[in-house]
């Protein structure tokens, strides 16, 4: 028989100004096993602690119950307590009597009621309940970043100063990320490129460092500290260790005609390419579906042309098993393809482009060569028109319930950068409201309107329509002014709403992290938590987790880094002992538990079974207790009860249900 | 009109266009897209101010009521799933209701029927005009 201890917690009013703290006490004093019952202010307070440790010490007690708040919040530290205090750390069981309880409901005796049968549960299941040993498992002391833009970037040059080898797997050629295609940058104005590219250098010349450009991660098996990984290196068709990086092969390959992606779209590239001029590595790729070799087998220019002889039409796609201790995602974001917004004629005119276009109209090495010019008939442009917040903030199925957060500001850079270059072009700024929380964000909005002139108007646009002469009726509206706009506009820019790169639902699956309605990856814990996946060893960088700007990624990757390195700092970690066991007398040796497995932890194996005096060879059922996550999947799955989850046996959770049913 | 008669016609009102009015941003984007914007006296976006204010005389007593086309621009374009055409639309049947008797009758539906008219227009526009 167990000698069980009852803590019940007030949490200040929290708890005990809904559930009868002290009738409790009284009432689970009373259940079997159960030789001591308080109640206290603050239980996980120090001073509660202490009480849990006098009650274990002076009463002897073989297991305990707190009956508190969630044990997402404060299982760790009861069980630590107890540990302390000479208990089996899995001998501690928590009633949650707050969230469960007394948050959700008014009545006092209705919600003691319901607060006595969660003890008496807790307590039948401690009843049951074996000391467990947590094993250890090894850290492999090696990052992986998904994703290399600004975030992936940060965050590996911070783990790798740590002293840590970091390998970062980018999809496109090069990384950089999105921040390499844009102009200049708010709030303070400075080259994009001009603060990016040391960056970019700094990574690849980082003896710690490995870059995978044009490569994805095929597979990840493992857990936290031992993750196995498959990277798929695309085939690039160019010898990396041979190419010089002259560029030749790109003047001279007759296929020029595929939109740049870099560009937008906005201007074409050749089949042979890296993506833009400061590309790291400088090493082009072959885009097989465009060069005309592997369409036709003719061709073969670059091959010829290429002093370094890198061509390399044979190449393969190679796969690269690595193991690592953390994986940090940083993949970062798009804007929403704009189809459903017929109104404001994107698809029907060349004038009307989104804001990241426009970063590209006004980059120097841009489709224009940074002059604004409009893309229809190249001519300068008189009237410019900004509409803010397409397809953020909606409701509807168009477009996305949140706001992108960046493009008040873009936006008011956008138009400050026009007026200042070109004094003689008017530029309107459409506006639901103007967001710019931050350090000299609101000032810099405000410098736009005060300095430079750029009008902003309370209100939506309603319709853009292309005119026969080729200029665009803007019809919107001013709510101050409670009139109807029309305005005709050279150009108009559609501040896009962003989301999450489509890439990271497939990757959210391989890591099993969780990603919201949205598709943002879920942090831990929204405020004490923000750079934690809820999967162990899984951190998040940059805007996969939510929109932000460059000051709030590479903060933030630095935050992942910190957690990253922490992980990686530690020689050993304790294992989960709540595993599967399998009771080889129940097994048949069906293989239906290994099926569900979404770890691979269960193998079989043949050996020879004393069933009650009869001795044969059976096929059984076998659970790596490192790999098994004690998700339970196999438990249910069994036809023979034979598998059960230590700490959660079957025989503890029929306790638990007839002591709620009693 | 009473308190408790405006209040009731309000609720009717948000019932019967399925509208809720609490969901509008001000964004103004059913003005900016509004044909009849320049007949109107009370804005398409003011018409959600209006019924959440419970302030309907005025609404159905407005020039707006019959200046909507019906041509749905609002309720196609409103990112917040408020459509405001639904609620001058609710407004009129509001009306038609509590002066009853002059609709057009089944019979002379027929001769009046041009069969390139979508099925929406056609019964609002009985909402609309009478006899
Ligand atoms: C028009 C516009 C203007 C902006 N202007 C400013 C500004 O002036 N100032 C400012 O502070 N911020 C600005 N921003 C915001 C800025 O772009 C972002 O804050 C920043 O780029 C976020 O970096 P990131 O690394 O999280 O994402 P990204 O830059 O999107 O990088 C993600 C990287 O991951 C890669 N990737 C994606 N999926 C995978 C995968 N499955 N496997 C491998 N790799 C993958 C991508 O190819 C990319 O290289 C602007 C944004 C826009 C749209
Ligand atoms: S072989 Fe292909 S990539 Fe090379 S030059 Fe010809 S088309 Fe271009
Ligand atoms: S940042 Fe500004 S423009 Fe962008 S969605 Fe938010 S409010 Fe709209
Ligand atoms: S478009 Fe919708 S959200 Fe915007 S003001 Fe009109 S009703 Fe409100
Ligand atoms: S449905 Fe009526 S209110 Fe709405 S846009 Fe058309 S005319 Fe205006």
């Amino acid at each position: 028989m167990q000698r069980i201890g009852v803590f019940v917690c007030h949490c200040g009013s929290n708890i005990a100004a809904t559930v009868d703290v002290k009738k409790v006490v009284e009432i689970v004093r009373n259940e079997p096993g159960v030789v001591h019952a308080e109640d206290y202010q603050y239980m996980c307070s120090e001073a509660g602690q202490a009480l849990i440790a006098k009650a274990i010490a002076e009463k002897n007690l073989s297991g305990i119950v707190v009956c508190s708040c969630s044990p997402r919040m404060h299982e760790a530290t009861f069980r630590k307590a107890a540990e302390r205090a000479g208990l089996n750390p899995y001998m501690v069981e928590i009633a949650n009597i707050r969230e469960h309880c007394s948050w959700i409901h008014k009545n006092v005796e209705e919600a003691t009621e319901k607060a006595v049968i969660l003890a008496r549960a807790a307590i039948a299941k401690v009843n049951l309940n074996a000391p467990l040993k947590a094993g250890e498992s090894r850290v492999t002391k090696r990052a992986l970043v998904i994703g290399g833009g600004i975030a992936g970037i940060q965050t590996a040059l911070d783990i790798a100063d740590a002293g840590y080898e970091v390998d970062i797997v980018e999809k496109t050629p090069s990384i950089g990320g999105r921040m390499s295609q844009l102009d200049k940058t708010f709030p303070t104005l400075d080259c994009s490129a001009c603060i990016l590219t040391p960056k970019m250098v700094e990574a690849a010349a980082h003896e710690k460092i490995t870059i995978y450009t044009y490569s994805e991660v095929e597979k990840v098996s493992g857990f936290v500290g031992d993750f196995t990984v498959d990277i798929r290196k695309k085939a690039r068709s160019v010898d990396m260790d041979k190419c010089t990086g002259c560029g030749v092969c790109q003047e001279k390959c007759p296929s020029k005609k595929t939109p740049s992606e870099f560009n937008r779209g906005l201007g074409n590239r050749s089949a042979i390419y890296t993506p833009f001029a400061q590309a790291i590595p400088n090493v082009p790729v072959i885009d097989r579906d465009a060069c005309i070799k592997f369409k036709t087998g003719k061709c073969g220019i670059c091959s010829k042309v290429c002093q370094a002889g890198a061509i390399d039409y044979e190449q393969k796609d190679e796969i690269v098993t690595e193991k690592y201790g953390a994986i940090v995602v940083a993949t970062g974001f798009d804007t929403i393809k704009l189809d459903k917004y017929d109104e404001y004629a994107y698809n029907q005119s060349k004038d009307v482009i989104t804001s990241l276009e426009l970063e590209r109209v006004m980059n120097a090495a841009g489709p224009t060569k940074g002059h604004l010019e409009r893309l229809s008939d190249g001519k300068h442009p008189k009237n410019i028109v900004f509409i803010q917040c397409v397809g953020s903030r909606c409701s509807d199925d168009r477009g996305k319930p949140y706001c992108s957060k960046i493009c008040c500001m873009y936006t008011a850079k956008h138009a400050m950068l026009i007026r200042d270059k070109y004094p003689d072009v008017n530029v309107t700024v459409f506006y639901i409201d103007v967001r710019t929380p931050g350090k000299n964000f609101d000032e810099f909005y405000r410098r736009a309107v005060e300095d430079y002139g750029v009008n902003y108007i309370k209100g939506q646009v309603g319709k853009v329509a292309p005119q026969p002469d080729g200029s665009l009726l803007v019809q919107g509206v001013d709510l101050l002014d409670n009139k109807q706009i029309l305005m005709e506009a050279d150009m108009v820019v559609l501040a896009t709403v962003i989301e999450p790169d489509p890439s990271v639902r497939k990757i959210a699956t391989m890591l099993t992290a969780s990603i919201d309605t949205n598709n943002f990856l879920t942090e831990s814990h929204a405020k004490l938590r923000p750079v934690e996946s809820p999967t162990a060893g899984v951190f998040l960088s940059g805007v996969c987790q939510g929109p932000k700007d460059i000051p709030e990624t590479v903060a933030q990757a630095g935050a992942a880094a910190v957690k990253a390195i922490g992980l990686l700092a530690k020689d050993k970690l304790l294992t989960n002992p709540c595993t599967a066991k399998p009771d080889e007398l129940l097994c048949n040796g069906c293989s239906a538990c290994a099926n569900v497995c979404p770890y691979g932890a269960i193998t079989y194996e043949t050996k020879l079974i004393n069933d009650h005096g009869i001795r044969e060879e059976r096929r059984v059922a076998q659970v790596n207790n490192a790999l098994c996550q004690g998700c339970g999947a196999c438990t249910v799955t069994c036809p023979s009860g034979a598998m059960d989850l230590q700490g959660f046996s079957n025989r503890q959770i029929i306790a638990e249900v007839d002591a709620i049913c009693r | 009109m009473s308190h408790d008669k405006t209040k009731k016609q309000a609720e009717l009102i948000r019932e019967i266009s399925g509208v809720n009015p609490y969901k509008c941003m001000k964004c103004g984007k059913c003005s900016a897209s509004c044909p009849s914007f320049n007949e109107m006296d009370i804005k398409p976006h003011q018409f959600v101010s209006y019924v959440l204010n419970d302030d309907l005389e005025a609404l159905v007593n407005s020039k707006s009521l019959w200046k909507c086309l019906s041509c749905f621009a609002c309720i196609e374009r409103c990112p917040r799933d408020v459509k405001p055409g639904k609620l001058v639309d609710a407004a009129r049947q509001l009306v038609v209701r509590e002066r009853g008797g002059d609709f057009l009758s089944a019979d002379e539906i027929p001769e009046k029927l041009d069969p390139e008219l979508p099925q929406q227009l056609l019964v609002s526009a009985f909402r609309r005009y009478r006899r």
